[in-house]
């Protein structure tokens, strides 16, 4: 039953953005109150489910890139061979984690040009740290008599990386990726001062033209969609720590 | 056949282990015992290279362990550790297939050997092998861990302080069928443990360590009557001596023709359990029958107390 109870909710939420995305004008009479001087209630400069599919592409596509090559360097440094890159890595990326996002367009812009390529290096810059910090904990924190038997049994370097380590760290390295996933969902709307294509067209549109009903249909998207994502991986999180004999 | 041959090892100027040798022959259990810091579970990791000598040898049936690379070697050599160290994302049937997968044996050969495992251990293979770790009890738990151990019919076997977390019922059960295990396999084990109790009661012979080297290796019964050293000596604990030299009698070493009253005792039944029902029951003799209940005679308290007398020690 409590199983019902807390999936009932998310389902509706998931309904409401299909339907709001599918024919955003059946809301329109819900928005009308926020607009001024008979401004459109419903962004009207484009379509709001493209720039849906475009934020959310350059999401996945920036946070795979930081989940590659964070996880990689975490593996890296915890392997005997490149225990001494650790201080190197750990400060490469929190560099990226403290210049901001919007400083991060400003230098890339020049080197790229504008549209997705330097959204793409901000989101992916900034979503690095939790991920690599998340795989470091989860790798350490295996317990080190389930270490000595796998090496016992005559497991090889790689062996004991594939079978053991990684699937005991899953749960915690999902759950860097689900922060960065939704940082990067937020942060992914600073793109469209660069011409990126996502979401942040509407609400910088809203803004420009002083119309509140812009602004908040695109922080609407965005936050329903971030909570959507959010739970729907602490969810596999979970199912994968019961797996892991949590 | 194990050899270790003059094995030595350093860490910086530390000597952890220094200059031991002995060798346990096949079918044999040795244990090596010792306190805290005194080398034994390095020694027993330079058996299967978790821990690379200083210097030494070390042969498995004439073979230098460092002719074939760790991993190979460490695949032929059973290795079950104190925590069990079983994988919690693997059920328990695939924690007993691991060595067996890794030398890629037929998928229909592991599960049949996982099910025999399994029964061996007291374990039904329907209901146990689908589960995880995490969902068995300490006892099963390390029971699973030799089992895994055992899986790939390693020739040796090392255990370390492999009963050490079990509770003290649990644990002499579970001493009872590493026994029963180890002969009808007749695998070589060689355990570590600081509990002189289980290395009288498991060894075919004890080797004794302190600060790193060999202080003893003997049969129990000679540790016992004749310990080398005084601190072989303090570890056996001097007031339970003679009970240990009756643990490792039977009452048919000792039965005497004759007859008596009372409940009959099994000639299976250590001389120290003997004594203790003599003991509990006011009795001075007692029958004793084999196990399928013949009468083989009697077994009388002052027999008893000779067979626990330091050997050569005139009666009073």
């Amino acid at each position: 039953m409590t199983r019902v109870w807390s999936f009932l909710p998310r389902m509706a939420l998931l309904a409401f953005l299909i339907a709001f995305l599918w024919h955003p004008a059946w809301f329109a009479g819900l928005l009308r109150p926020l607009t001024e001087n008979g401004a459109p209630p419903i962004y009207d400069q484009g379509s709001l489910a493209l720039l849906t599919l475009d934020h959310l592409a350059i999401v996945a596509v920036a946070t795979l890139a930081a989940s590659l090559i964070a996880i990689a360097l975490a593996v890296l440094v915890t392997r005997p061979s490149g225990r001494e890159f650790l201080p190197l890595a750990r400060s490469l990326v929190n560099i990226g984690q403290t210049v901001p996002p919007v400083a991060v367009l400003a230098l890339a812009v020049p080197m790229t040009g504008f549209g997705e390529k330097p959204t793409l290096i901000a989101l992916f810059l900034y979503g690095l740290l939790p991920i690599f910090e998340n795989t470091l904990t989860g790798l350490s924190t295996v317990p080190a008599n389930v270490m000595e038997a796998a090496r016992g049994v005559g497991m090889t370097g790689r062996q004991r990386l594939w079978q053991v380590e990684l699937p005991l760290a899953a749960p915690i390295i999902l759950a860097g990726i689900r922060l960065s996933v939704v940082i990067s969902m937020a942060t992914a709307t600073i793109g469209s001062t660069v011409a990126a294509s996502t979401l942040g067209a509407v609400i910088i549109a809203g803004l420009t033209s002083n119309n509140l009903a812009f602004i908040v249909q695109g922080g609407v998207i965005v936050g329903v969609i971030a909570i959507l994502i959010f739970d729907a991986l602490r969810g596999l999180e979970t199912l994968l720590a019961r797996r892991a004999g949590g | 056949m194990i050899d270790i041959d003059t094995i030595t090892k350093r860490y910086d100027d530390t000597e952890v282990v220094s200059d031991v040798s002995l060798s346990v022959p096949a079918g044999s259990i040795a244990v090596i015992v010792g306190t805290s810091g005194s080398g034994k579970t390095t020694l027993l990791r330079m058996i299967n290279r978790l821990v690379e000598p200083t210097s030494g040898r070390i042969r498995i049936d004439g073979q230098d362990t460092h002719s074939l690379s760790p991993h190979v070697l460490r695949r032929k050599i059973g290795y079950a550790i104190q925590g069990h160290g079983l994988f919690p994302h693997r059920t328990v049937a695939q924690n007993i297939a691991t060595v067996p997968k890794l030398l890629g044996w037929e998928p229909a050969r592991i599960k049949q050997r996982v099910a025999d495992l399994l029964t061996l251990f007291q374990l039904d293979p329907a209901a146990y092998g689908p589960r995880y770790p995490s969902a068995l009890s300490g006892g099963q738990q390390q029971r699973v861990g030799v089992a895994r151990a055992l899986a790939a019919e390693p020739a040796v076997l090392l255990m370390d302080e492999p009963f050490g977390a079990l509770d003290p019922v649990i644990r002499a059960k579970a001493q009872d069928d590493l026994r029963a295990i180890q002969r009808r396999f007749g695998t070589t084990i060689i355990m570590v443990t600081h509990d002189m109790e289980e290395a009288i009661h498991l060894g075919d012979r004890i080797a004794v360590m302190d600060g790193g080297r060999l202080l003893q290796y003997a049969s129990p019964t000679e540790i016992l009557t004749a310990p080398a050293t005084g601190f072989v000596e303090s570890l056996l604990g001097a007031a339970d001596r003679p009970f240990r030299l009756l643990s490792l009698t039977t009452l048919a070493d000792v039965v005497e023709p004759g007859t008596a009253d009372g409940a009959p005792l099994s000639a299976d039944a250590t001389a120290r359990d003997g004594l203790s029902a003599l003991l509990w029951t006011g009795r001075d003799a007692a029958p004793v029958q084999s196990a399928d209940g013949a009468p083989l005679g009697r077994v009388t308290r002052a027999r008893l107390m000779a067979a626990a007398r330091l050997p050569g020690q005139a009666p009073v």
